[in-house]
């Protein structure tokens, strides 16, 4: 067996360390990571899409298919456990990706960021007038078990932190394996020529189509943990706004590293939570002034600052 | 019958109004490269201003017909202050990025304008309906529309004119063309691109404030009215070609009489029925009505 590449195993050090000191986080911070981590689950997928040169201003569309599949999955396929809800979010998400992808692994740039902005307006529109669904105000979401253990009041926090946990864990580490395959190893290339990838005989259609199901999978997957710990699901995970907070999660956190859009989201969620705490009626423009500075002044995002303090490391 | 003749003079309002938005929008885009985000809350601002400036106008108790003048002169201080401000103040250091860096360069400046308008003007609502009312109301069969609509119509014909003949029939509006086709260029040729880029950005910011200042009179003006504004602006010029005039005017009338047919046939549909439409015209013409294809780059 091929010895752990030094990201896996940073990776895994960095999950060992957050589940060892669960127990001494507070509530608040235990629901806050969760809410992140799902929200870094759609920023991972973003980062993929970045990689393949594209970026996607309708991501909200599989966050907010996979939160509703779990927050339906108890009326409808009469499910209780937490894993189950995420799996099913996770593949209806890539389901109706992979029909759209038909269409949408066509375009590119700003008509791909458009065309997947479309698509996210018209489930919103969908969503805001299916009153079966709650309309505007959505449901109430939730799960009774996670894996066969029963859910109850704190163990219920702490058992989605770990879901969630793993979650991304798996996420990010499969997805590094998967950048570095054959197959990944043609994602950097298609950003960077296509007509180039296409002589040398791979087919840049099926890469992009690819990535985009991987991409929703994703979001499908964090949609779902997201609506969990929220314990309501609303159209507004559908609106416009909350792909445009996934793209600045993923350009704030940079795309050189599968660790960065955690550590954006936490940082986002936290600058976001203390904003809304110190200065609630501004919190919009101190998030928004933050994201003019790291744009400004941290082209490649938060993750080039880890770099430059260990010179050397790639 | 009836209906019909409804559906087109609502769509051709709601197109007209269309049009004033994705002006600006797709003129900024095609000169500068940038899909401005912010657009929305410039024609909040701009909605804002002229309830301020109209509501004062009137409470001085001065003559109602002067209000359409103040309703003017708010979206022209809004547009030629912020303008400039916002070109020279944050988007000239951002030029040469990335198309979507610039995106979430405007859509960080949406976020802060927005919380800007709040602290300005409170969270409460603004009411200036006076110019609305003012004109009386015209009689098409049995239906009645207020005059106001037809103001708005003719006041999007003449800047949809005014524009091209700005762009096609003057020095400047040639600068202007040189430009959109190749920067590096008519920068070599000795066009100043810098005050061609502040120019066009402060029209585009005058344009989203016009915008605003119209609607003013027919809406309350609340916080976040921006907000759906944005997309709806971008399904326009998407459906037309990004950067391309005709395109925008094409845009808005298939996206006004697109709504208010779903409006009047099949009101369920209507949120979607515009987003709809964008992807439909998308999937048979990639780049959108009015755009060449462009060679692939090898």
């Amino acid at each position: 067996m091929k010895p752990l590449d030094r990201t896996v195993r940073r990776l895994g050090i960095a999950l060992v360390a957050l589940l060892a000191i669960s127990p001494l986080l507070p509530d608040w911070a235990l629901f806050l990571v969760t809410v992140s981590l799902a929200k870094g689950l759609v920023a991972l997928g973003l980062v993929l899409l970045m990689r393949t040169g594209l970026v996607s201003f309708g991501q909200g569309l599989y966050y907010a298919l996979g939160a509703y599949t779990a927050g339906m999955a108890p009326r409808f396929f009469g499910a209780q456990d937490a894993l189950f809800m995420v799996l099913a979010g996770t593949a209806s998400a890539a389901m109706v990706c992979a029909v759209l992808g038909l269409l949408i692994a066509r375009y590119r740039a700003i008509f791909f960021a458009m065309l997947s902005l479309a698509f996210s307006m018209i489930l919103y529109g969908l969503l805001v007038k299916s009153p079966a669904l709650g309309s505007t105000d959505g449901f109430n979401a939730g799960a009774q078990t996670v894996a066969g253990l029963p859910l109850t009041g704190m163990v219920a926090r702490y058992a989605l932190y770990v879901l969630a946990l793993l979650c991304a864990f798996a996420s990010a580490a499969l997805l590094h394996r998967y950048l570095a395959s054959h197959l990944g190893r043609l994602t950097p290339a298609v950003r960077d020529n296509e007509l180039r990838v296409e002589y040398m005989g791979a087919s840049v259609r099926n890469v992009v189509h690819l990535n985009l199901v991987l991409a929703s999978a994703l979001a499908g997957a964090g949609g779902a943990i997201a609506a969990l710990a929220v314990g309501h699901v609303d159209p507004e995970t559908a609106y416009w706004t909350t792909s445009g907070e996934f793209v600045f999660v993923a350009i704030l956190s940079g795309t050189g590293n599968v660790a960065a859009p955690f550590v954006g989201a936490v940082l986002l969620e936290l600058l976001r939570n203390f904003a809304y705490a110190h200065a609630p009626n501004t919190w919009q423009l101190v998030v928004g002034g933050v994201m003019l500075l790291v744009i400004l002044f941290l082209p490649e995002g938060l993750w080039s600052l880890f770099r430059r303090r260990r010179p050397g490391t790639a | 019958m009836e209906t019909v003749v409804a559906v087109l003079v609502d769509g051709v309002i709601y197109a007209s109004w269309l049009f004033i938005m994705a002006a600006g929008l797709t003129i900024i885009y095609g000169v500068m490269r940038i899909l401005n985000m912010a657009h929305g809350s410039l024609y909040a601002l701009g909605a804002y201003a002229a309830a301020t400036f109209a509501g004062a106008w009137l409470n001085g108790g001065h003559a109602p017909l002067g209000s359409y003048l103040m309703l003017g002169l708010a979206a022209l201080a809004v547009g030629l202050v912020l303008g400039p401000v916002i070109e020279r103040g944050l988007l000239r250091f951002t030029y040469g990025r990335d198309e979507i860096v610039l995106v979430l360069v405007t859509y960080a400046l949406f976020l802060i304008l927005e919380d800007l308008v709040k602290l300005v003007w409170g969270v409460e609502s603004y009411f200036i309906t006076e110019p609305y009312g003012l004109l009386g109301n015209v009689e098409f069969g049995t239906l009645s529309y207020p005059v106001y609509s037809a103001v708005v119509v003719l006041a999007a014909v003449a800047i949809g004119l005014g524009l091209r003949w700005g762009i096609y029939r003057t020095r400047y509006g040639k600068l202007l063309i040189a430009v959109i086709h190749d920067r590096e260029m008519s920068a070599a040729l000795g066009i100043d691109v810098r005050r061609v880029y502040l120019v066009t950005f402060t029209l585009g910011t005058t344009l989203a404030a016009i915008g605003g200042a119209i609607t003013a009179p027919t809406v309350s003006v609340v916080p976040g009215m921006g907000v759906e504004v944005i997309v709806l602006a971008f399904a326009v010029i998407v459906i037309g070609g990004l950067g391309s005039m005709p395109g925008a005017a094409l845009g808005a009338i298939i996206v006004g009489l697109v709504r208010s047919a779903a409006v009047h046939w099949a009101p369920q549909v209507e949120l979607f029925s515009i987003y709809a439409a964008m992807a439909f015209v998308l999937a048979f013409r990639p780049r959108g009505l009015f755009v060449a294809p462009e060679a692939r780059k090898i």
